[in-house]
């Protein structure tokens, strides 16, 4: 059995600014676990740009984001073990991982998860049709073209606005594909605003909205898929089904953290972010373990990523320094329009300044967002447009904390 | 042209089980398949059961291979190390009007022989399945069945019959048959010709293709779809027993089951289709597994469904197997119509299949050094840290997991490609090794297994196919 004093499971943004938080905050014993060869997670396929505006001050394509973050690590002399997939994170902070030099344990004192998330696939759609090759993930394709440099196809359509269908819509027609539709099952987009106009409208890319693919066609390789549009309920309207024939189907359908290990290890999650319950300090219900990044809930910009682990990072070095000083917790809860709020619950520790991350249920116009305790207003913030797709936040000043009870809600109220 | 004693058409768990079979003797055997693998039928997408054998009329084949062919089928599962489990099933009743065929059944069951059947009240039921329906009044508790892999059987019983000397030609589409003086002149649609004494019909949805070229059709295939959905791990709690629901007017019904790997299982509906490769999806059967999988189990949460996908049977008329020498065609043995329990039979069709054979003067004898085992592809998860770490030193690549939701090694997948019979494609390593079986069916995992088939085969990236000749993956390297 090894030990350390924290244990960062994943290399991508989340796993790197975590770690070069905690060492910053004064453990100096971290290191982080990361199953590929190199540090940087899923932003080294990012090769567009638009990371780091509001984290760096400059706009950044993923690689070069994750190699800012890469150098912090490498000039503080973190370990990092890659090539090395965690397959256990006990309560207790046993880590078990394995490598091409064999299984290993480490006792750590503080662990960070941050995995990361994966895509939902076909099969959860449940899509009907037939089952050819030709139908990838959106993250998958975008893996084989920007890092594998193959081509996955040449007559495209994509179900799911979600920023990584927008970011391939484009990136298939620059590398010479067309792409023949992106298909929304919702009336709106996932996807950031930007990134319709950067990659869909600059492209002439028709974004048909309420419409699905209702079937898969082709034994071998995709020959086709029937899109139609769905009602309220989101049930095909017979009717409006049309056939396009195209040799591959990119989906870009959600993604869900990957939340194996914390749920292996007990920790109590939340049904809505799928990810852990944590207070402001990223802390789950089980001691010590610490979660941020796209495995506590999914983000829409890298950015608020290091952000947030950094939070994690500074947690779990304090937790290491300091032991717990876990006193009583306010829960905060989401109310009507807005979907779910992060962190689920904070301290009432007066001196600190506390940001609520939230995402609204669907697109408003001119809105008010308020968080408040009983009676008493925590924040409030009036904001132009929201949409599910863009993360909102509200700070709560430092004085607001004395006296608190019950619980913090946040709620919409559209003006 | 290579000459053999026997061929067998068709490389699903029938023909593959024969081969096995036929491995032990002293002949010279050669199995043929048209796809890039084996188990790419209806054994690759059926309900994986191994059926008590109270189901079938008495008196049939099916009822006598069913009653003999329990036992075998797990006594082969063991050698060849695949996964099964004998987990017992429920035949349940939802309504006092169906009670009595509850009992007809333990009536039937009686008749085959079988043995460890109970008629038990749906309270009884409830309390060894809690998560059964409250609407169950009445059911029969099985206790010799059980569940295996299919396609993993079927795998392992070609890769052992391979080990024993029995040859492999793939995408070998049989275009013709011409009988010639001793046996038969089998080409392929590409132009391949291979001869045997004898020719050994396993061809399933095309068995009657293969008939008629020999000129004794005298049944049809009756192609009958059947849709299921496979559900995450989180699922695969809800019953420990396979759950059949009373045959109806629909046919045996939607059964829900844990799988040899932990997910549940649900289906299969029962459609009459084109032709045996219409294993198209649809959104409508999708529905009716859904509505009945919840009678039985009304806990399951569909949002966790992680794929769903369609098999056909190749049923026939009359509804019993069709096993026996060609009446005509003098050599030619019919193993036709093997729909439900098919699975359960392998083992028992390849015995009868071996008495036709003796019967018809094939001299059957053994093999001195024949080894009926085949290793357990498996192993390596089953193993302690300290044994796992101990493979590793010597083996690297057992260190490196590729496939995470299922924690598949990349030694294992080298296994997979390098072990008879060799996986030559991305579903061949998902059916050997579970990458790209889980969760995210691949999302994360495709891309290397690419890269490790392309390494082990020799071949470029853009060779790679998800399941042979036209399943390209990728259109060009940049």
């Amino acid at each position: 059995m090894l030990n350390h004093d924290i244990v960062i499971v994943g290399g991508g943004p989340a796993g790197m600014a975590a770690a070069v938080a905690a060492y910053d905050n004064g453990v100096k014993d971290v290191v982080i676990l990361d199953r590929d060869d190199d540090l940087g997670g899923i932003l080294r396929q990012c090769i567009h740009n638009g990371f780091g505006l509001h984290k760096l001050g400059e706009e950044l394509t993923g690689p070069e984001y994750a190699a800012v973050y890469k150098a912090k690590v490498e000039e503080r002399g973190i370990t990092v073990y890659k090539n090395t997939m965690v397959l256990d994170v006990s309560k207790d902070r046993v880590v078990t991982a394995t490598n091409r030099d064999g299984i290993m344990q480490i006792q750590a004192k503080a662990v960070v998860l941050a995995m990361g998330c994966r895509e939902r696939s076909r099969g959860a759609l449940n899509t009907p049709g037939t089952r050819p090759a030709g139908v990838y993930s959106a993250g998958t394709a975008q893996k084989l073209i920007n890092c594998e440099g193959y081509m996955v196809g040449k007559k495209v359509v994509i179900l799911g606005s979600g920023d990584i269908g927008l970011i391939m819509a484009r990136r298939m027609s620059l590398e010479g594909a067309k792409v023949e539709a992106v298909c929304e099952i919702m009336p709106y987009s996932g996807g950031l605003t930007r990134n319709i106009v950067q990659c869909l409208e600059d492209f002439d890319i028709p974004l048909y909205l309420s419409t699905t693919v209702a079937q898969i066609h082709g034994q071998k390789r995709l020959e086709g898929v029937t899109i139609a549009q769905v009602d309220e309920n989101r049930n095909v309207i017979e009717e409006t089904k049309r056939f396009i024939e195209c040799d591959t189907l990119l989906l870009s359908v959600g993604l869900i953290p990957e939340n194996e290990l914390t749920v292996q290890a007990g920790i109590s999650m939340d049904r809505i972010t799928s990810g852990a319950m944590v207070d402001e300090n990223c802390e789950t219900d089980a001691e010590g373990i610490f979660a941020c990044g796209n495995v506590l809930h999914v983000h829409d910009l890298v950015d608020y990523v290091s952000d947030e682990a950094e939070r994690a990072g500074k947690g779990a070095a304090n937790y290491v320094k300091n032991g717990s000083n876990k006193t009583e917790y306010i829960p905060v809860k989401a109310v009507g329009g807005v979907r779910y709020v992060m962190p689920q619950h904070i301290h009432a520790q007066p001196g600190e300044e506390v940001s609520l991350f939230m995402r609204v249920g669907q697109p408003y116009g001119k809105v008010r967002l308020t968080a408040k305790c009983g009676d008493k207003v925590m924040a409030q913030a009036v904001k132009l447009k929201v949409a599910p797709g863009e993360m909102e936040k509200l700070v709560i000043k430092t004085d607001k904390f004395a006296d608190l009870t019950g619980e913090i809600t946040v709620t919409l109220e559209e003006m | 042209m290579e000459k053999f004693d026997i061929l067998i058409a068709g490389a699903g768990v029938t023909g593959g089980m024969i081969a096995r079979e036929l491995s032990r003797y002293q002949l010279t055997v050669c199995l043929l398949d048209k796809a890039n693998d084996v188990a790419t039928g209806a054994t690759k997408a059926n309900s994986g059961i191994v059926h008590g054998g109270y189901d079938p009329e008495p008196g049939t084949l099916k009822a006598q291979l069913n009653a003999s062919g329990v036992e075998l089928l797990f006594e082969a599962a063991k050698q060849l190390n695949v996964p099964h489990k004998r987990n017992g099933s429920m035949v349940c009743a939802f309504a006092q009007e169906e009670n009595h065929i509850i009992d007809q059944l333990y009536e039937r069951g009686l008749e085959n022989g079988i043995e460890g059947l109970s008629v038990i009240t749906g309270d009884q039921a409830r309390e060894l399945e809690p998560e059964l329906s409250d609407k169950v009044t009445k059911a029969l508790l099985v206790t010799n069945s059980g569940i295996v892999c299919p396609y993993e059987l079927t795998i392992a019983a070609v890769g052992n019959a391979m080990d024993n000397g029995v040859e492999l030609k793939r995408n070998f589409a049989i275009s013709d048959i011409a009988k010639i003086g001793e046996g038969f002149v089998v080409s392929a649609a590409d132009g391949r010709k291979v001869q045997g004494k004898y020719l050994i019909n396993c061809a399933g949805s095309f068995a009657d293709d293969l008939a008629a070229m020999v000129g004794d059709k005298f049944y049809q295939i009756i192609p009958r779809a059947g849709e299921y959905m496979l559900l995450d791990k989180a699922e695969g709690v809800r019953v420990s027993r396979t759950i059949f629901q009373t045959p109806g007017k629909e046919g045996k019904g939607i059964l829900v089951t844990p799988t040899n790997h932990g997910n549940l299982l649900t289906g299969p509906t029962a459609t009459e289709v084109e032709h045996g490769e219409s294993t198209e999806t649809t959104g409508a059967q999708l529905a009716y597994v859904q509505r009945m999988g919840a009678k039985s189990v009304p806990g399951v949460n569909f949002r966790q469904v992680i794929t769903s996908f369609t098999g056909v049977r190749a049923s026939v008329a009359g509804g019993d197997f069709i096993i026996k020498m060609s009446d005509k065609v003098d050599g030619f043995v019919h193993v036709a119509g093997i729909d439900s329990p098919g699975l359960t039979c392998c083992v028992s069709i390849a015995k009868y299949v071996l008495d036709i054979l003796k019967n018809a003067g094939v001299q059957l004898t053994e093999k001195e050094n024949w080894n009926g085992t085949r290793e357990d592809m498996h192993a390596f998860a089953k193993m302690s840290i300290e044994e796992k770490n101990e493979v590793i030193k010597n083996n690297p690549s057992y260190g490196k997991i590729i496939c995470r939701c299922e924690t598949v090694t990349e030694g294992e997948i080298i296994a997979a490609i390098t072990k008879n019979p060799v996986a030559l494609d991305i579903d061949g390593v998902k059916r050997r090794t579970r990458s790209g079986m889980g969760r995210c069916q691949g999302g994360f995992c495709s891309s290397y297994v690419m890269k490790l088939i392309a390494q082990h085969t020799g071949t470029d990236m853009t060779d790679v196919t998800k399941n042979g000749a036209g399943s390209y993956m990728l259109t060009e390297k940049m």
